[in-house]
């Protein structure tokens, strides 16, 4: 990876870190015992290790913990010895370590802040429950708005924000560098901040730190098992796409082709206003719509030359075949009935069962066009490619008979307004990052 | 089926003698034991019945557990006996499990049986010393360390009753289940007891508030768990159809990699593999044939076992570079590598695998004969080419599954 940071975004990390340093210096004129914050800030540490190690993302209950019981100043060091042990995969390390424990220890001295103009302090002391939820709450949304606010301007400095800090270059423009960022995160800190409450007020009671010990297995194991669901849901996505390398090796002249049906038929799809559960698997049913080659003969799919009617009906099966491989994977749903389907004429002509009209399913219909448009913009061993609007008169002329209106209206009119940028294949689509927070509310389908 | 018996009459017997208890003695602390209910019960009805979760109802047990490690609510000490406990953790299950029973999803007496026993052990172990006042001098972290140690002998106990109920359920071998609970018992076994400690000393602190405020963390980590099965269940579904691949191109008969997977798993969980393992060699069985997709010439009906050595090794190497490509665990592409290496190099896993495809090629098209002849020729070869000891693990699963025709351990894995 390029390690030069923009300079101005090293300016920034400079100005976040000395605001941090500032709010770390003026001794408290309260007392408090040294032992409280190194413990916690050697839990985190240990805490910190673990999570990032297993699963890339940011540990928060112990750090609110350390906002609900302590004075700002003494918590706003906390984060300090996780940043600066933990260890760091990326380059630049020293920048991300400084970025690490100035960011957070920003968040947790406002949230201590709020935490304590509330009186939160004596209400864990007491265990004044429900009141203690109140400033427990405000200083969660403080934690909150910190961060949030610091990434976003870590984002339009021109670099990308975690959980893969300084990973991209481009800049964002201001009005859109803090857009989502909150609502995103709110969630899962506000889960990280009750698991704190129950920290700081079991610390605070007669059964010690021991307790608020006990309080972090649960929140380790979420973490935990949030990793492995994003791991997992990584797994399964190389699967699908080894599938689509299987059917590329074979077919070698349609390198490509699966991928670019599947954005196809999302723009399609999104044309249509279709919501967002279907488009997912209509991009899942542009990609695995030819998976039936695989059972083809690769002497057949690679034949120069006009083809027997004995050889056309062996590669007429493979949406047949494809349906019968496809037909146990629960979660693609009607893109099953895409794959057997999307060789379906309107009129009644195309096969395997020779269905018309309104009898196809929709998403054949879709998976069906947007086949037939990048068959005819790439290059085939019977054919050059076509330019786009050539390609789009012929998909014109065909409508009604052969293919929906409805669909080559919609592809025509998405093609107006995003163009078509053929050059994405399997191999550079955007990979997924690890998720942050192990609560977040994300779509239990697979994105991408 | 006795000791499945055992198991629930002793169950039944708790809970009818403790709901008799408790009627005639009448309830302490209603409020407290109502707040509990309502957790356990919402604990219950969150459940997910999956195959792939071990503990499906982490905050309905860790409720249960932490009424029945319950001292004092708030500073005042409560007087619920044992008995009070079982009944209260015997109704919410019942009502939570109301919409499971009703959909016929579980084996849910089993479950209720585990529950009622579980909570019933920690229970007694707690409640009569501290209702006596035993404890009295166990004030500070002392008392915290009390309940986990508590916790984690309950924990033990259960992991016990598991795997015996599991036992009597499936007949796969005691010594593996139990070693199987106990390995989860590090994950989200202690989660749970953890959970149960520290829900007991919140709710002595602070009283019923603590309930809702540690709830919500813990509801979330269920449905992760949740979540997590079903992408597993979904990636599963993938490789099998990965799997079938070969059918459908030809390559080898309809179901051959299905039954060799289930086969597989069969005498995988025989010899005493893990849960993981298990998972690794069902991958790896079901992939077995997938480097057969990058032949010019398709091997005559799939059949592998009858090829000379070096076909075999270079058909296996072929279908390693394939499951590497697919991002499934490394361990399943070696596994898939060495299916065909001769047997004191592989892996315990390949071995399995090689076993079982050559008996299910050599027994599925010979007629009724074919299993006991694809067995013996199986035992003839053993000086090089299979493991005896996974051979003889294979004769033991086949007899059982002929024996018991009811048993699913062959058909469903």
């Amino acid at each position: 990876m390029e390690a030069t940071v923009p300079a101005r975004a090293q300016g920034y990390v400079a100005c976040v870190a000395l605001l941090a340093a500032l709010c770390v210096l003026p001794p408290d004129a309260t007392r408090t015992p040294w032992w409280a914050p190194a413990l916690l800030a050697a839990l985190n540490a240990a805490c910190e290790h673990v999570v990032r190690r297993r699963s890339g993302g940011t540990f928060y209950p112990v750090l609110l913990a350390g906002a609900f019981l302590l004075p700002p100043s003494a918590a706003a060091l906390v984060p300090l010895p996780a940043a600066l042990l933990v260890h760091v995969e990326h380059r630049p390390v020293l920048l991300r370590r400084v970025w690490r424990a100035a960011q957070p220890a920003l968040a947790v001295w406002a949230a201590g802040r709020v935490h304590g103009a509330l009186g939160g302090r004596d209400a864990v002391a007491a265990h004044a429950f429900p009141y203690a939820l109140v400033p427990a709450g405000a200083a969660v949304l403080a934690f909150c708005l910190v961060l949030t606010a610091l990434d976003g301007g870590l984002r339009a400095a021109g670099v990308g924000i975690p959980p893969t800090p300084f990973g991209q270059w481009e800049r964002m423009p201001a009005h859109r560098a803090w857009r989502g960022l909150l609502s995103r995160s709110l969630a899962p800190v506000a889960v990280h901040g009750l698991a704190g409450l129950m920290m700081a007020v079991l610390w605070r009671s007669r059964y010690g730190p021991v307790s608020a010990l006990l309080v972090l297995l649960p929140m380790g194991v979420s973490c935990w098992v949030f990793a492995q669901y994003h791991r997992e849901r990584a797994a399964h996505q190389a699967t699908i796409r080894a599938l689509v390398q299987a059917v590329d090796i074979k077919d070698g002249y349609t390198r490509g082709h699966s991928e670019r049906v599947g954005r196809a038929s999302v723009l399609i799809a999104h044309e249509l206003g279709l919501d967002d559960e279907r488009v997912e698997v209509l991009r899942f049913a542009g990609i695995l719509h030819d998976v039936g080659k695989l059972g083809v003969p690769t002497r057949l799919l690679r034949k120069d030359g006009p083809l027997t009617p004995e050889e056309r009906r062996i590669i007429e099966l493979h949406p047949e075949y494809g349906h019968e491989m496809v037909r146990g994977i629960s979660f693609l749903g009607e893109a099953r009935a895409a794959i057997l389907h999307h060789h379906e004429r309107l009129d009644g002509s195309g096969y395997p069962y020779g269905l018309a009209g309104g009898q196809i399913p929709e998403c054949a219909r879709v998976v069906a066009v947007a086949d037939a448009f990048d068959a005819m913009t790439s290059t085939r061993s019977y054919s050059r490619a076509r330019p786009v609007e050539v390609a789009v008169e012929e998909l014109e002329r065909c409508a009604g008979t052969h293919f929906d209106p409805r669909m080559v209206a919609a592809l025509v009119r998405a093609l107006g307004r995003h163009g078509w940028h053929p050059g994405v294949t399997a191999d550079d689509a955007p990979h997924t990052v690890p998720a942050q927070q192990p609560a977040a509310g994300r779509r239990s389908g697979a994105h991408r | 089926m006795t000791a499945l018996r055992l198991i629930h009459a002793c169950a039944a017997l708790t809970a009818a003698a403790s709901l008799a208890l408790t009627l005639w003695r009448g309830v302490d602390d209603p409020g407290v034991a109502f707040a509990f209910g309502v957790l356990i019960a919402v604990g219950e009805l969150t459940r997910w019945s999956g195959t792939g979760a071990r503990r499906t109802a982490p905050l309905g047990t860790a409720g249960s557990l932490s009424y029945a490690l319950l001292g004092p609510d708030a500073g005042h000490p409560t007087g619920h006996s044992a008995a009070q406990v079982v009944t209260v953790v015997l109704a919410a299950s019942l009502l939570g499990g109301v919409p499971h029973i009703w959909c016929g999803r579980t084996a849910t007496a089993d479950h209720l049986a585990r529950r009622v026993l579980t909570a019933g052990f920690a229970a007694v172990c707690f409640q009569p010393l501290y209702n006596r006042g035993a404890f009295r001098g166990w004030d500070g972290p002392a008392y915290a360390l009390l309940l986990v140690a508590l916790l984690v002998l309950t924990a033990l106990c259960d992991a016990v009753l598991a795997a015996a109920l599991a036992h009597c359920r499936t007949r796969w071998r005691f010594g593996p289940l139990l070693r199987d609970e106990l390995r989860g018992l590090l994950g989200i076994g202690f989660a749970v007891c953890a959970t149960g400690a520290v829900m007991a000393l919140a709710v002595a602190v602070a009283g019923l508030w603590a309930l809702p405020v540690f709830c919500l963390p813990l509801l979330l980590t269920q449905l992760s768990v949740r979540r997590y099965a079903a992408v597993r269940a979904t990636y599963r579904q993938t490789i099998a159809s990965l799997a079938r691949a070969t059918e459908v191109a030809g390559c080898t008969p309809a179901g051959h990699a299905r039954r060799v997977a289930a086969l597989s798993r069969a005498v995988g969980r025989d010899l005493g593999l893990s849960r993981p393992e298990l998972t690794v060699l069902e991958y790896a069985a079901l992939m077995h044939d997938i480097g057969q997709l990058s032949l010019v010439d398709p091997v005559p009906a799939g059949a592998t076992a009858v090829l000379p050595r070096e076909d075999q090794r270079r058909i296996a190497l072929l279908g390693g570079a394939v499951v590497r490509q697919t991002g499934v665990d490394a361990e399943v592409a070696t596994v898939v590598e060495r299916q065909a290496d001769p047997y004191p190099e592989q892996p315990l896993a390949a071995r399995i695998v090689r076993a079982v495809n050559a008996y299910e090629e050599k027994a599925r098209d010979a007629g009724p004969e074919g299993p006991l002849m694809a067995l013996e020729e199986l035992r003839l070869a053993t000086a090089g080419d299979y493991a005896p000891e996974v051979v003889e693990s294979l004769a033991r699963v086949l007899s059982q599954a002929l024996s018991d025709p009811a048993g699913d351990g062959v058909t469903h894995g």
